[in-house]
Formats: structure tokens, C-alpha cells, sequence
């Protein structure tokens, strides 16, 4: 482990948290559920795959690297189907999308 | 193509096998020489399409990070804004993809995009809902999927 390395991994590590937060000022900061899942899904997901991209790297060995990996891979997966799921419950229970929002073309679907 | 995936597989194997180690590293370089060695022989077994895609499938994966990235730093710019002044919107994207499986990887790229999160598929699968974290022009959005994820995994997987 060169310092080179450790610079490299503290710095994918804090830019990982820095996600993170900025998903988590998200959540508290935007209108309605479907905006917070834009922040929750995305920045949430890249913050959460650098940091175990970075745990992958400074262990340095293959078994803990692929499972890094399909960490990463699961949490691209999951994420997205997640925020969908949350978001159609959402519009099913009669959460109304927040007053800013110009168009609705789900509300126009036939039942 | 699944029969060409397989013996991809037993060449990686048999490499681990004459090179006497089954590490991943060792294992994952058979792989690829066996990609090397069916692209010698691509006229006579047609390997070509089955390489083709691996190439389809591999530059999907990278457009799909690629996204990633810049949909996490355009979030991070809206979220981190003093005054956040947005237009969000649900629109109806009409698909051309229609297998069930094409449908979801589709829905799930949008997801992890810029500004984009599916929310619904309709019933007679024609049309998936998508909500915009800002949309000023309705059209512009639908284009970009169109020519960008859409074209994309219909070359991969037709």
C-alpha cells in the first residue's frame, strides 16, 4: 500500500460521504415524495458504490474486492427498482405530486 | 450465442486447468483468451454476433456509469442550490421496447439518470410514466431516452 493509494482511497472515501450527505439534504430539502426519490435513488447509490469501491481497493485482496463489486452491482440494481416501487405506492395510496408540478399524464391513464 | 458463452467458459476452464491455478485473476484471463481464440475462428463457428454483443452489452454498462455519475452531480447541483425553483412534471414516454425484460432494464436506466425516475408501466405495456425532476420541454426529454438507453438496448439484445 503506497501512499499514493491511501490518497487515492481517502479521496474516493470523502467524495463517496460527500454523496451521501448531499442525498440526505435532499430528502429534507425538496417538495414532494417523488423529487426526494431523485435524490434519495441517485446520489444515494454513487455515494454508497464509491465508498465500497474504495473499501475494495484498500483491502487489496480479490475476495474482498469481488464482493465489493457485487455490492456495487447489487446496489445498481436494487436502487433503481427500489425508488420505482416507492414511487408507484406512492401515486397508488393518492400522494399528489407537489403544486410546482406542471404536467400529470399519469392522472390522465385510464383506470 | 448461449452455446458460444459456454464454450467460452470451458476454454477459461481448461486454461485454468493447463496453467494448473483457478485463481479468479487466472481464470478471468482464460476468458478472455478464449474471446481472443473464437474471434480467430469467427468465420467458421459465426462467433462474430456473439462477440459483437459482449462489445453492446460492455458499452451499455459504461454509458450506464457514465449517467450515473453525471445524474448524482446534477442532483447534487439542484439540491445544493440556495433557492430551489424547479419545474417537475409526469410524462407518458411511448415505448418501442416491448419484451418484459427490455422494459424493466429500460425503466431501471431511466431511474438512474439524469432527472428521470420511472413510476409506472401502463397495462397494455405501451407506455412507461416517468417523472421529471424539472421539465421545461416535455419533447426534449422523450427524445433523449429515444435516441440515447432505447437505441442502445435494442441493439444489444435484438
Amino acid at each position: 500500500m503506497t501512499p499514493f493509494y491511501e490518497i487515492a482511497v481517502g479521496i474516493v472515501l470523502v467524495v463517496g460521504s460527500i454523496f451521501s450527505l448531499i442525498a440526505t439534504i435532499g430528502l429534507l430539502r425538496l417538495k414532494d415524495v417523488y423529487m426526494r426519490m431523485h435524490a434519495g435513488s441517485k446520489a444515494g447509490t454513487l455515494g454508497s458504490g464509491l465508498m465500497l469501491i474504495a473499501l475494495a481497493v484498500h483491502a487489496g485482496e480479490v475476495d474482498v474486492l469481488t464482493r465489493a463489486l457485487a455490492g456495487v452491482v447489487f446496489f445498481l440494481l436494487t436502487a433503481p427498482v427500489a425508488a420505482h416501487l416507492l414511487a408507484k405506492a406512492a401515486y397508488q395510496a393518492g400522494y399528489q405530486p407537489c403544486s410546482d408540478t406542471h404536467i400529470d399524464e399519469m392522472a390522465d391513464e385510464p383506470k | 450465442m448461449t452455446g458460444l458463452f459456454l464454450i467460452n467458459i470451458l476454454l477459461a476452464l481448461a486454461w485454468g486447468a493447463v496453467t494448473g491455478s483457478f485463481a479468479e485473476v487466472n481464470l478471468f484471463f482464460g476468458f478472455v483468451l478464449g474471446m481472443m481464440a473464437l474471434y480467430i475462428i469467427r468465420e467458421q463457428v459465426g462467433s462474430d454476433r456473439y462477440l459483437r454483443r459482449f462489445w453492446q452489452i460492455g458499452t451499455l454498462a459504461l454509458l450506464f456509469i457514465y449517467e450515473l455519475v453525471l445524474s448524482a452531480l446534477r442532483v447534487a447541483a439542484i439540491v445544493l442550490r440556495p433557492k430551489i425553483d424547479l419545474k417537475p412534471g409526469i410524462i407518458a414516454y411511448p415505448l418501442t421496447v416491448d419484451r418484459d425484460f427490455e422494459i424493466t432494464m429500460l425503466a431501471n436506466l431511466i431511474t438512474l439518470t439524469p432527472g428521470t425516475l420511472s413510476v409506472d408501466v401502463s397495462d397494455d405495456r405501451r407506455t412507461l410514466y416517468v417523472h421529471c425532476i424539472d421539465v421545461p420541454d416535455k419533447q426534449a426529454t422523450i427524445d433523449d431516452i429515444k435516441n440515447g438507453f432505447e437505441r442502445k438496448i435494442l441493439e444489444a439484445f435484438r
